[in-house]
């Protein structure tokens, strides 16, 4: 096994992209992360894609053919994968193997997802296939009840408060008003989170993560060539992944995903790392709630008290641990195919030192955690800078 | 020098309470009152159309102006709400006024803006010489479905405006259009309700075009938005047009004497005639106005109006906008759904 670097990243403006189209947008963030990796096209070997419902949303499968094309990067072989609101992380491992098993030198990893040309019903309706079609939606759940039931839970188990999960969407708020890529650059109080409309109780609007249209990207190479690409590589010292029941009510507990606890396990011992070692995190807050489950899975608190870690301000910029810097999926925006690319993007320039307002003082090395569904899938990975 | 020779407003008796329609369908009232800045909207009573309220403004009109009704030689009705599918409803309009049967008339649709695009056609018809008066309507009886969020703000009322050159009360300075194919609203043939973009409504939509007249016209007339004394935008609900005079930099106050909606609901091809009648009963000779209006599908048409003297003259004559908003009887949401004819099962 190679070790592998990222040389390079490029992201979109995340937000309601009504002026733009898939391609437009995947076309952007990948020539972005070329540009960035001062690599032409023609020193790429494979391209991996990863992007959840294009074929519901836009109504265009075959979408990694579409994207090379687009990139002028035929005839490299281009693979798509799927792994709900994790596909872009799973792209990432994909790429990631690629390069490590020494099969492809140079790979460009792709994460797109355009859901605002379909009505919000629509949208629902496409996300609710990350979840088990047969046993929760068609018997009429959706994901924010179903995070919703893991929310009562863990209030009920743990004595976590509303305000308690408010308190992340407010802080990631507070990170998106300092990132030019945000859906929302602006910040909130606790008052307009727990004032806003209720979705599925106990959740409100603002503890939801948006629907947006988005598209990040990646260049990998194996480390010993990274200098001649960037000065700073950044390597991917962990990839892991790991799975668990679609459905939520076939899990042993709704207060944590095991998919998470598992990936995190083996991402950590790939690296030889512990959880506080962790400068940095990107983690996936699809909901508030799934923030605090999040931390507390990933080992940055106790069971239990992710609620009273996140109220303390433990996860805030330049906190004891920085968590979602570049806004979350609730400040950000979640584009759900180009989330897991995102937040490595997030982790590569709070490394490199590139986080403008939002930099965090000791960024050395930095996790990246995306979940697809209600945690079937995680995938973990965790970077450090390569020099 | 064209201008408006006299002009009619028309808004129903009957009001309804958007707290009165978020209690029938379980929404918080006052989230959407907050949200939308609309507080009621008027509802035609059982035996009113488009066609009824673009005579009553007509009507109101031609009184105003002092004109003959035979010395109107075209009339154009604009609405998404005629009561026929084929058979026009400005003829309707142009026998009640006594215009038959020496003129032309037609009717308009462009969503919320066929109103200000009539006024547009009688000013050309009035410059080039082909008739002496023009008589343009903007009346609508606006669909919103049951529990859309259209609902509480689709309402009813007409504004009319005839165009001459002789003895106006205000001179139209100058005019601008700015028009894309942008799918934001829409109504099939065979449907009872409209269909829209949600969000999408509002930025590419509303915003693009009547941001992009506005500065159009300011840009044509070499004036700024100091230069105006009133701003009228197409009113969808109250949050829009204030959103758009703060993108181009307008004093909110300019908008507020022109802005009905909070009172009366999005009367579509009613709303900006509306807040330009509203206007002019309040507006002083040498003062200047900037009208926009929007129409989904989509496109805005702008206007630049000076106030003549005239306008005290004639000011006697008046039925003024606020009579009608003002004069109102409640409904609840049961007689509300008699009055639309909302019940299918009837």
């Amino acid at each position: 096994m190679r070790k592998v670097a990222i040389v390079g990243v490029g992201l979109t403006k995340f937000g309601e992209s009504w002026h733009r189209g898939f391609r437009e947008m995947i076309t952007e963030a990948g020539i972005r992360a070329l540009a960035d990796a001062n690599m032409p096209g023609s020193d790429i070997d494979a391209l991996y894609g990863g992007t959840m419902a294009a074929g519901r949303l836009i109504g265009q499968e075959h979408i990694t053919a579409l994207i090379a094309d687009s990139m002028g990067l035929n005839p490299i072989p281009a693979t798509r994968v799927e792994a709900a609101c994790a596909s872009g992380s799973v792209a990432m491992r994909a790429g990631y193997m690629a390069v490590a098993s020494g099969i492809h030198d140079q790979v460009v990893v792709g994460g797109v997802e355009k859901m605002t040309d379909v009505s919000t019903g629509e949208v629902t309706s496409a996300l609710g296939g990350a979840g088990d079609q047969e046993w929760e939606l068609f018997m009429g759940a959706t994901f924010p009840s179903l995070y919703a039931l893991m929310a009562r839970r863990h209030m009920h188990d743990y004595g976590t408060t509303e305000e308690q999960m408010a308190h992340a969407a407010v802080k990631n708020h507070y990170n998106a008003a300092r990132n030019k890529y945000a859906q929302y650059q602006k910040e909130i109080t606790l008052d307009t989170v727990m004032k806003s409309k209720v979705i599925s109780s106990p959740l409100k609007m603002f503890d939801c993560s948006p629907i947006t249209d988005g598209a990040a990207a990646a260049v990998l190479v194996p480390l010993e060539k990274a200098r001649k690409y960037t000065d700073t590589p950044i390597e991917i010292v962990a990839s892991a992944q790991a799975s668990d029941t679609l459905s939520l009510h076939s899990r042993e507990s709704l207060t944590r995903l095991n998919a998470a606890i598992e990936a995190s396990k083996k991402a950590y011992g790939q690296a030889k790392l512990k959880p506080s070692d962790i400068d940095v995190a990107e983690v996936h807050d699809c909901f508030t709630i799934a923030e605090l489950i999040a931390i507390e899975d990933l080992g940055f608190c106790k069971k239990g008290e992710g609620g009273k870690m996140t109220e303390q301000g433990e996860t805030a910029l330049n906190s004891k641990i920085s968590v979602n810097t570049s806004g979350g999926l609730k400040g950000c925006g979640h584009p759900v195919g180009a989330t897991g690319v995102k937040q490595i993007a997030e982790i590569v320039w709070q490394l490199r030192g590139e986080a403008e307002k939002r930099q965090v003082k000791k960024a050395d090395i930095g996790l990246t955690h995306n979940v697809g569904g209600s945690g079937a899938t995680c995938v973990v990975h965790i970077l450090k800078r390569g020099d | 020098m064209i201008g408006i020779v006299g002009y009619g407003a028309y808004v129903p008796h009957y009001r309804i309470k958007a707290e009165e329609i978020a209690r029938t369908w379980g929404e918080d009232g006052w989230r959407i009152i907050k949200g939308l800045g609309v507080q009621e909207k008027s509802v035609p009573d059982l035996d009113e159309d488009t066609a009824t309220m673009a005579v009553e403004s007509a009507r109101n009109a031609v009184v105003h102006a002092g004109i003959k009704g035979k010395s109107i030689g075209a009339v154009f009705v604009g609405s998404e709400s005629h009561p026929y599918a084929v058979k026009p409803t400005a003829t309707i309009v142009a026998e009640a006024v006594g215009a038959t049967p020496h003129l032309t008339a037609a009717d308009f649709e462009f969503a919320c803006k066929a109103g200000t695009t009539a006024i547009q056609c009688c000013m050309g018809m009035v410059s080039s010489g082909m008739v002496e008066y023009g008589l343009a309507i903007g009346a609508d009886t606006a669909q919103g479905r049951p529990g859309d969020a259209l609902e509480y703000t689709a309402s009813a009322g007409a504004g009319s405006f005839i165009i001459g050159k002789k003895n106006a009360v205000a001179e139209i300075l100058g005019t601008y259009s700015y028009t894309t194919d942008t799918p934001d609203f829409w109504r099939r043939p065979s449907a009872d309700f409209p269909s829209h973009g949600g969000r999408f409504t509002g930025e590419p939509a509303y915003f693009k075009h009547v941001v992009n007249a506005s500065k159009g016209l300011m840009e044509k007339m070499k004036i700024g938005p100091e230069d105006v004394d009133y701003v009228v935008f197409h009113q969808p609900n109250a949050k829009f047009p204030r959103h758009a005079a703060k993108i181009l930099g307008i004093d909110s106050k300019k908008l507020e004497p022109g802005l009905l909606t909070p009172l009366i609901g999005n009367t579509y091809s009613g709303a900006s005639m509306l807040g330009l009648a509203a206007v002019l009963d309040v507006a002083k000779p040498g003062q200047h106005v900037l009208v926009t209006s929007f129409g989904s599908g989509a496109g805005s048409d702008s206007f630049l109006i000076k106030i003549k003297d005239e306008i005290e003259e004639k000011r006697s004559r008046l039925v003024p906008v606020m009579n009608y908003v003002n004069n109102k009887e409640y409904l609840d949401y049961a007689l509300y759904v008699k009055h639309r004819k909302k019940l299918k099962s009837l």
